[in-house]
């Protein structure tokens, strides 16, 4: 009996964003079955017509007046950056270099 | 010299206004305190000593001056690592935001600063609030100090351990499906989850945005109800914070001491059941004949979603997680993986380092029930539970002024004994997490000691908004009672030198 396959644990990860070694992958894949088993509970419940509840207490957007205020310093907020070139967040290159024979986004 | 460790917050307060002890010297002895004691504990993250001692000189300086320093004058307390303190670090005791030095303050920190609040430093916690026991911290556990070797709950298992031991006098901590009420009950402390939205959650880490409850932890009734009036509040950068008067919280509790004459409490079926402790349900059961004594007309109950509270929780927690967690990408602040070629390489291996086992658990579940084709099966299915899980509070309270159960069915268990089985350790939270799916307020306090010494916790439970009851009955069963004033004994440990996550 299995809800999960070890291919979709996998999937998420990617989706999920998080690198992850075999023998993780291995367990996650079980313990995600049996927490998947756990609320499957839920289909007992009949919920047809019941709206889905996304806050818990009822409430208006509020709105403010459009008046700009005063934002961070961007000095004090590139101070955590773990690497920074002067006003900027580093990262390493988000596409292919053409010589690479290009590739999709993201790729190595 | 008054024993300040054993003083009560408004008295403190009081002869620091009156300049008849100084702010500095109330923080000095706390600062003691920590130094002597916190190495057997493991409360704190950081202590800010020096960032302590100017708070408190500031104190002793507005009153000297004649200006009000505040209802909260020289009251040292402790925060949760997941409240952002402008130059202090906040990690939320995990790796990926070890070194983050956050450029602006909390909400509720900076008020209960405004109040004179003289903050120690920050406290230990499950990495992001996700666990029951404290045992998830990139730091190390925290130890129960009735019994060093067992847990002191989670996910604010520090504050609940660090008021209980007195190495501050109140703290905050915040509690998304019981993580101020479950480690209160297990150190035997009070700790409340007010209604959602009356404490802002602006400067609060962020893990389940319609659950997340900031609130404080107190030794009292009384202390508890004086820092929640001073946190509580409307607050414009919350857009989820209530625009209603809040406050009265101590004369609500101060009321209790003369009777619950007029007061219905509901006992809902559904909290006694198998699992939970024989010498938890004797402890509670007493404590309810004590409130029938006091006045209260007790009726039984039925909350008939309880069951199925714990997997409508931790589906939604975990979607939300996964969401709010997606910011943590090496990028802007705290843990970067080395060598990553691409973009992509570096948010997986960031987040693959950074993240521990809870952590990466909940968002890869998260991901999952909210991946296209399962969404509505899994997420849709639970925001409707959720309703329905709300709709059972609604029909009690129409009838019924408050709710009284166990706040946790078993009493502290021992550091390891659920670490193995994550299903084992969400179990701990079944009796919290539905009335933080409603939103409604709840409070834990303790009620008695099982035969090995450890505390048990009684969970109050109000209607939205109407903290005030919650606080009246509290106060009125520790009016009769004296549990309160019960002291674990301490271990002199040194702390030990600062580390990092």
């Amino acid at each position: 009996m299995s809800r999960i396959t070890p291919q979709e644990v996998r999937e998420i990860a990617a989706l999920a964003r998080i690198a992850f070694d075999d023998q993780e992958i291995a367990r996650l894949t079980g313990e995600l079955d049996a927490v998947l088993a756990y609320v499957a509970t839920l289909r007992e419940i009949d919920t047809t017509g019941v709206e889905p509840m996304t806050h818990a207490v009822p409430f208006d957007c509020p709105l403010r007046p459009d008046v700009p205020e005063a934002p961070l310093p961007a000095e004090d907020v590139l101070r955590n950056a773990p690497r920074r070139a002067a006003h900027f967040f580093e990262v390493p290159r988000m596409m292919s270099a053409p010589d690479d024979g290009g590739g999709s986004p993201g790729t190595s | 010299m008054i024993d300040v460790a054993g003083a009560e917050i408004a008295e403190l307060a009081g002869r620091v206004r009156r300049r008849e002890i100084r702010a500095r010297d109330v923080t000095e002895a706390f600062l003691d305190r920590v130094a002597r004691f916190d190495g057997a504990l493991g409360c704190y993250l950081r202590v800010d000593a020096g960032g302590a001692r100017r708070r408190a000189d500031a104190v002793d300086a507005a009153a000297a001056a004649g200006r009000d320093p505040g209802v909260l004058a020289g009251v040292p307390i402790a925060l949760k690592d997941i409240f952002v303190t402008a130059g202090v670090e906040t990690t939320c005791a995990s790796r990926i935001l070890r070194g983050f030095v956050p450029p602006y303050e909390s909400t509720a920190s900076a008020r209960l600063a405004a109040a004179g609040a003289v903050m120690l430093g920050k406290l230990n916690m499950d990495e992001f609030a996700m666990g029951s026991s404290n045992e998830n911290s990139a730091r190390g556990p925290v130890r129960n100090p009735w019994a060093l070797d067992c847990v002191p709950g989670g996910s604010s298992g520090g504050s609940a351990a660090a008021v209980a031991a007195g190495l501050c006098a109140g703290a905050a901590g915040t509690d998304t499906g019981g993580s101020i009420r479950q480690p209160a009950a297990l150190c035997g402390v009070v700790g409340i989850k007010p209604t959602y939205g009356r404490v802002s959650r602006y400067g609060v880490v962020a893990f389940a945005s319609s659950l997340d409850h900031p609130g404080p932890l107190g030794r009292t009734v009384d202390d508890t109800a004086a820092l929640l009036e001073v946190m509580a509040g409307h607050d414009p950068r919350d857009a989820t914070s209530i625009p209603a008067p809040a406050g009265g919280y101590r004369a609500a509790a101060a009321a209790g001491a003369h009777g619950l004459g007029g007061v219905t409490i509901g006992v809902p079926d559904e909290y006694f059941q198998p699992g939970l402790d024989a010498e938890v349900e004797a402890a509670v059961r007493a404590a309810l004949d004590e409130l029938a004594r006091a006045g209260a007309t007790l009726v039984p109950v039925s909350l008939p979603h309880t069951q199925y509270a714990v997997a409508t929780y931790y589906l939604i927690c975990t979607a939300e997680a996964s969401s709010n967690l997606a910011r943590y990408d090496g990028v802007r602040h705290g843990h970067r993986a080395d060598g990553a070629r691409t973009l992509d390489e570096l948010y997986a291996r960031t987040r693959g380092e950074g993240f521990g086992a809870e952590v990466k658990r909940r968002i890869m579940l998260g991901t999952y029930v909210l991946r296209a084709g399962y969404y509505e099966a899994y997420y849709g299915k639970a925001l409707r539970v959720r309703r329905k899980v709300a709709e059972d509070f609604a029909a009690v309270f129409a009838r019924c002024d408050a709710l009284v159960t166990p706040t946790s069915p078993v009493p502290a268990f021992r550091l390891g004994e659920r670490t193995a089985d994550p299903l084992q350790m969400y179990m701990a939270d079944v009796l919290t997490v539905a009335p933080a799916l409603a939103g409604v307020p709840a409070l834990s306090q303790g009620c008695g000691f099982t035969r090995a010494g450890l505390p048990v916790g009684l969970q109050i439970i109000g209607r939205p908004l109407d903290e005030q009851t919650v606080f009246r009955v509290a106060g009125a069963y520790q009016a009769r009672t004296d549990w309160h004033t019960r002291r674990p004994p301490l271990t002199a440990v040194p702390a030990t030198p600062q580390g990092q996550p």
